[in-house]
């Protein structure tokens, strides 16, 4: 009867502990990693391995942003965007006009017509961006941390407006990996402070409470923060966080027909190791959004 | 020397020690590679395991790693089902010698060298020699359809109670002789795209492609092979059971020609994803599925009957209770059909729900969410099945008393507990967002270690039992040399 009790107890604690609520503004180290989000890196033309087998494919010289979008980045691009009247507001979304997709009427396609998309949500407890009527900014803490929460169309935006696109897969995969078949944008294996995956014992996590949380562009550059050595991550063309951290949306749309997802790369801190390999692709109708998900430009 | 070689006829020449091997062999793989991903991944236990047993791991090599790490399981798992329906089933002694012996070697050669290739650096004789297991395991199913032919009037039966023809055609040999004869068709869709995909480990994993709404012939035959493989092995589990049970009566009649049915046209939509039936391939499915199901809840509402009523024959009136105390008072007996309704809460729910709502609600999330549901609905049902199965070995081995209840319940309630930790792990996005739902992970992560990780001691516990009797002179290995399956058919 005692044994049964306590079983009980023990079932009903494990359940109250299930339930608790997650303080999402929990306390959190805030560290300048001394990478500028706003510089571009130069990723020359030529051939290069793609994908887990290693085609070989060739892309045109480009530029791509060092790191990925940042929340402060982010909030000045709406404050001038809607100023101009390039965003609105829509009930609780920011939105604007995109140009629609193509449409095939395949089974399980979405039809993605022209018109305004939400680009982020206003009242999800996750987003970090704030508006007071006129006004963007961002939680304090979070300035230097990826843009999250932004749909597809938030992103492609985003990159529109400063004339600049969202990356192809191709463009993507050969700023992240360089020249030779690295599975990682630093090398060949992946070790706990390569990067800010689940569970990577992070300054940022908490996995007993609220888990995963973002890391600022740019963290994984060798420095010690507080104690906490991170190994230098940067791609071979210098870029930080193609691995972790956040999922970045892709530019391609319709790759191919009647595949209404767009595409996502590099892994989160939100998934295992494996998910991290440059080659794995996730996906999302372009409504989606996510405290997981982000992205950077290239023209 | 006499020693080594008592054992080994043990181990190797009869029913039991068979099962025993390839237990074993299934346990030692899942505690090893089990802790490779998951929380042991996340507590650093997989980096261990990799010195410590000098593995080679290629980033770009874990979908062919894993396609031959379940390959390597699920061969055994399919001897073991061979070892029992030798064992229930009347065939000639040729045949059953015969297939013992090729799905023995089949499925050692398969599992070590297999896993030698896989995880051990790329020994491309390791690489033959699994095939070559593969291969003989192969041989051994057509060979079993030889041994299980219904047709052969030494196979007749005049027992009335069970469902026959007015020949006297014996059609639960029928539905075990349908499952064999369509499982070695369908092993074909595997090894025809494997043989494509596998030159060099250019293959991947169906879950991370099942978004894209155009599919080569090759990727169907593996997408339908992998779920219609599963699905056989669980049909002739459900028939061995039946068998163990002595399923009889009206229910049986019932049950076995829609089980047959339900097979033949399971098979045929699962094949038709590669022919120009595709588009309706799904809805045949369905169709077979139905059956199938069917003939699995007639073998339950019967046995659950009969267990009520046999528990409660002393007594004049009995109560409900009374009735529901006798139906569950053998874990071991009532634990197998009460896992397949669990599966239904598992595996055949959650793809109904998903077939259902998929473009409401789960092609909204990203895909790898769907990747979760998929694998963990799969995986859900694979464990029911080993469920089941040490169930029944737990009877072979003559458990009783409160050892056979504690080894019975602990089965049910741990694996329950971790596979509907599972269940509600996968569909948490339906009600509860990324950002706050670590709590509810940890502890769904909990029940689910706890239920695996206590059902992998238990098995262990087991292991070491039988293997410490093996030093017995008169252990109970002797009294297990000899016994086969049919004499311990329930009355």
């Amino acid at each position: 009867m005692k044994n049964r009790f306590i079983l009980t107890l023990v079932l009903f604690a494990a359940l109250i502990a299930s339930c608790a609520p997650v303080d999402l503004n929990a306390p959190m180290p805030t560290f300048d990693t001394g990478i500028d989000p706003t510089t571009w890196a130069q990723v020359p033309e030529g051939e290069f391995f793609y994908g887990q087998f290693n085609e070989e494919e060739y892309t045109p010289a480009f530029e791509v942003m060092v790191t990925d979008v940042t929340a402060q980045q982010y909030a000045d691009f709406l404050n001038a965007a809607f100023a101009e009247g390039y965003v609105k507001v829509d009930g609780d979304n920011i939105v604007g006009n995109y140009p629609g997709d193509p449409f095939h009427g395949v089974k399980h396609e979405l039809e993605i017509k022209a018109g305004d998309w939400a680009y982020i949500p206003l009242n999800d407890s996750a987003q970090r961006i704030k508006f007071d009527g006129s006004q963007f900014s961002v939680q304090e803490g979070y300035e230097n941390h990826p843009m999250t929460m932004v749909t597809w169309f938030g992103a492609w935006g985003y990159c529109q407006y400063y004339d600049a696109s969202l990356p192809s897969e191709i463009q993507w995969e050969k700023a992240a990996r360089g020249t030779d078949a690295r599975p990682f944008p630093w090398g060949w294996e992946i070790e706990r402070n390569n990067a800010n995956f689940y569970a990577s014992r992070d300054p940022f996590e908490n996995m007993s409470s609220f888990g995963s949380r973002t890391s600022p562009v740019g963290f994984y550059n060798g420095q010690t923060y507080d104690g906490y050595q991170t190994v230098d991550s940067a791609s071979p063309f210098g870029l930080y966080d193609m691995a972790g951290n956040v999922w970045q949306w892709i530019g391609d749309v319709q790759t191919m027909e009647g595949f209404s997802d767009r595409f996502m790369r590099g892994g989160s801190k939100d998934t295992y190791d494996m998910d991290l390999r440059l080659w794995v692709r996730n996906s999302a109708p372009p409504m989606y959004f996510s405290p997981g998900v982000g992205f950077r430009c290239v023209r | 020397m006499q020693f080594v070689k008592d054992r080994f006829n043990y181990l190797f020449g009869s029913t039991k020690g068979l099962i025993l091997v390839a237990i074993a062999m299934i346990g030692i793989v899942a505690a090893v590679w089990g802790m490779l991903s998951g929380p042991m991944a996340e507590m650093g236990v997989r980096e261990i395991v990799i010195k410590l047993l000098g593995m080679d791991i290629v980033q770009a090599e874990r979908e062919g790693r894993i396609i031959i790490l379940y390959h390597s399981i699920a061969m055994a798992v399919v001897a073991i089902e061979t070892y029992m329906v030798t064992s229930l089933l009347k065939m000639k002694e040729f045949y059953k010698m015969a297939v013992r012996v090729l799905i023995t070697v089949g499925y050692i050669l398969t599992m070590i060298f297999g896993m030698g290739f896989a995880y051990f650096g790329h020994n491309w004789a390791f690489h033959g020699l699994y095939i070559t297991g593969l291969s003989l395991i192969f041989f051994a199913g057509v060979l079993l359809c030889i041994a299980l032919w219904p047709w052969d009037s030494e196979y007749y039966i005049t027992d009335t109670s069970y469902a026959r023809t007015k020949k006297g055609v014996d059609l639960e040999r029928v539905a075990f002789f349908v499952t064999a004869v369509t499982t070695v068709i369908s092993a074909l869709f595997g090894a025809v795209p494997g043989s494509y995909y596998g030159h060099g480990f250019e293959t991947f994993l169906a879950e991370n492609v099942i978004r894209y709404p155009h599919k080569s012939v090759m990727e169907y035959s593996v997408i339908g092979h992998l779920h219609i493989m599963l699905a056989l092995i669980a049909i002739m589990l459900t028939l061995i059971i039946g068998r163990w049970l002595n399923f009889k009566g009206a229910w049986h009649k019932v049950a076995m020609p829609l089980m047959i049915l339900g097979c033949i046209v399971l098979n045929l939509g699962v094949w038709g994803v590669v022919t120009p039936l595709e588009p309706v391939a799904h809805m045949i499915i369905y169709v077979g599925a139905t059956p199938s199901m069917l003939a699995a809840l007639f073998l339950l509402i019967w046995s659950w009957g009969k267990f009520a009523k046999e528990g409660t024959a002393h007594i004049a009136k009995p109560t409900f209770f009374q009735k529901l105390g006798a139906m569950v008072s053998d874990p071991l007996k009532f634990g197998p059909t009460w896992q397949m309704l669990f599966m239904n809460f598992t595996t055949s729910g959650i793809g109904i729900f998903m077939a259902i709502r998929l473009d409401e609600i789960f092609r909204m999330w990203p895909a790898r969410e769907e990747r979760i549901e998929l694998t963990g609905h799969w995986h859900a049902l694979s464990a029911i099945i080993a469920s089941i199965i040490l169930m029944y070995y737990g009877d072979m081995l003559g458990l009783k008393g409160k050892v056979r209840q504690l080894y019975g319940w602990s089965i049910i309630f741990l694996s329950d507990i971790a596979l509907g930790a599972v269940t509600v792990f996968e569909m948490k996005r339906l009600f509860i967002g990324e950002a706050v739902q670590q709590p509810l992970v940890n502890t769904l992560m909990y029940m689910i270690d706890f239920g695996l990780g206590f059902l992998l001691v238990l098995l262990a516990v087991v292991m070491v039992w039988r293997l410490t009797d093996l030093f017995k002179p008169k252990g109970r290995w002797t009294e297990e040399m000899t016994h086969e399956l049919s004499e311990e058919v329930a009355k």
